[in-house]
């Protein structure tokens, strides 16, 4: 080859580098943009409304001034915290099952179809389910039926991902736990899940994240509130449910709220899901993969 | 101390494919093993039946029998209890990856229920000096991930962790294999230190090793265990043709 071909090729090389590179970077800023968007905008909007009062008080009526979305925020504090203490083990169980034990059985292609189905029901179905199976027999709306409505919606995306994350586990690893004489539970428990943790608390953070965002479900169940409430037998007030009421109203005050509470709902989400990063890291060895 | 493990007609298969045919020999305590034979040939499958470890494949059967010192391990026992009796190490380093050396090196106890941390500490040192890896991470026991060890020294940690659990037999399946001269003569070294207290039983693709490490060799072809007898017999005078065309590379 001469020299001169050489140099061509070079040339080629290193313009299709600089182009691969080029749409790489331009992706990752098209995948950001509406993200960053969206936040400058709420900032834009909301930031004045929120200060102390949002978080203490309750909704004023119309044309009094002030009022915040405290009750809202507990409320959802209390739907999503009964949500995830019933979808976090059930989906992590169901993950399980479906990698560990009944790897290949139907029962698990059953249960990976239903996941799957479950996974594309729309929230406001979910929500008329919960109305049907838990308010209707109780008489009244309450938190605990809203937090099973989320609940349920956060088991497919917890189950999948505990699947394909204990599928990552390689297998010298699991015939490693059971060559040291572990029974298979405790290599499953000790071992197989220890080491796809990472992975699986990612899925619980991203389910919490959808469903924490979610209307629909919340209006057959937990119906909202104009007051505080803690008992989660009660009807309770939900920040998405709030911000939709206000957001419809035709008062200027009430708008700047619902800016204000999504603004805080997108924060508290982005606060609860770095606190378990957080939190869960800690354990970690250095030089872990 | 080690136990001899009697083996007689045992047949392994993995779905229809009929891998082990018909195998017996006499493996004797306290002596290095070794099997050789090409790929394919049912070595691995064979160290794989002696702690049953085959059966955990929902498509591996086996039938025939195994006595580990006075215990037939498929009538007498539980998987779990041989596993305990029988350690085994891989071919490819696998330390747990979120545990510290030190929980590597317990888990086998610690998982188990047992919970006395001085008697522990002493369990965890003494496996960690007999696999020659204690100078290298004594500083950093409980700081260190086992997974970001070298790889020789994860093997010597997977080693560690087979011993802790206190069992007769050790069984390694091409244990360095994955790893450099200098790492594998270090296993080398090791395996001749671990034979005044166990049986061990060495799958290796290396016939120098072999012929380095063990007493005993086998060679195994198709299924099929062709010879055993004294490793300098079977690398000077085998009495089988097949086994010479293979030590003098004619096949394999």
């Amino acid at each position: 080859m001469t020299t001169e071909n050489f140099k061509m090729r070079n040339l080629f090389r290193d313009l299709t580098d600089k182009l691969a590179s080029g749409l790489a970077v331009l992706a990752t800023v098209l995948v950001i943009a509406p993200l960053v968007a969206i936040f400058v905008y709420l900032l834009y909007k909301g930031a004045s409304s929120v200060n102390l009062d949002f978080f203490t008080q309750i909704p004023k009526a119309v044309g009094e001034e002030g009022g915040g979305m405290g009750n809202a925020i507990a409320g959802s504090i209390v739907i999503l915290a009964l949500g995830s203490l019933m979808g976090v083990p059930i989906g992590i169980g169901g993950g399980i099952f479906l990698a560990e034990f009944g790897r290949g059985t139907k029962l698990a292609n059953a249960i990976r179809f239903t996941a799957d189905v479950l996974n594309g029901v729309p929230s406001i179905v979910m929500g008329i389910a919960v109305y049907a199976l838990v308010v209707k027999p109780q008489g009244h709306f309450s938190a605990l039926s809203g937090g099973v409505a989320l609940g349920i919606m956060m088991i497919p995306t917890i189950t999948r991902t505990t699947e394909e994350m204990l599928l990552m586990v390689p297998n010298v690893i699991r015939e490693a736990a059971l060559g040291i004489g572990l029974p298979n539970w405790r290599a499953v428990l000790s071992i197989s899940l220890k080491t796809a943790s990472p992975g699986i608390i990612t899925g619980c953070m991203l389910a919490f994240a959808r469903v924490a965002g979610e209307t629909a479900p919340l209006i057959f169940t937990a119906f909202g509130n104009s007051f505080w409430n803690w008992h989660p037998n009660e009807p309770t007030a939900a920040l998405p449910l709030q911000i939709y009421v206000f957001a419809i109203s035709p008062y200027d005050d009430w708008h700047r709220l619902a800016w204000a509470g999504a603004l805080v709902l997108i924060v508290l989400i982005v606060l609860a899901v770095s606190l378990v990063r957080y939190v869960t890291s800690r354990g970690v060895m250095k030089g872990a993969s | 101390m080690g136990v001899g493990i009697e083996v007689t007609s045992l047949n392994a298969w993995y779905g229809s494919n009929h891998t082990l045919q018909d195998i017996n020999l006499h493996i004797p305590p306290n002596q290095a093993t070794a099997l050789i034979g090409p790929s394919g040939c049912g070595k691995s499958t064979f160290v794989r039946c002696l702690n049953r470890m085959h059966e955990t494949n929902p498509i591996a059967r086996v039938t025939g029998s195994v006595r580990i010192g006075d215990i037939d391990i498929y009538k007498d026992a539980k998987p779990v209890n041989i596993r305990r009796r029988v350690g085994m190490v891989f071919q490819r380093p696998n330390p747990f990856p979120t545990m510290s050396i030190y929980d590597n090196v317990a888990s086998g106890l610690k998982l188990n229920g047992f919970s006395n941390h001085r008697s522990l500490d002493e369990i965890v040192e003494k496996s960690l000096r007999n696999s020659a890896l204690w100078d290298e991470v004594k500083d950093e026991l409980k700081k260190k991930s086992g997974a970001s060890l070298s790889g020789g020294q994860q093997q010597r940690l997977c080693i560690a962790r087979a011993l802790a659990v206190d069992p007769e037999v050790i069984l390694m399946d091409e244990p360095a294999s994955a790893l450099d001269p200098v790492s594998t003569s270090k296993i080398e070294d090791l395996i001749f230190e671990l034979k005044s207290h166990y049986t061990i039983v060495i799958v290796t693709h290396n016939m120098q090793q072999a012929a380095r490490v063990a007493e005993k060799t086998g060679f195994f072809l198709n299924g099929r265990m062709v010879e055993f007898d004294s490793t300098h017999k079977i690398f000077t005078n085998p009495s089988d043709k097949r086994t010479e065309d293979y030590i003098t590379g004619r096949f394999g």
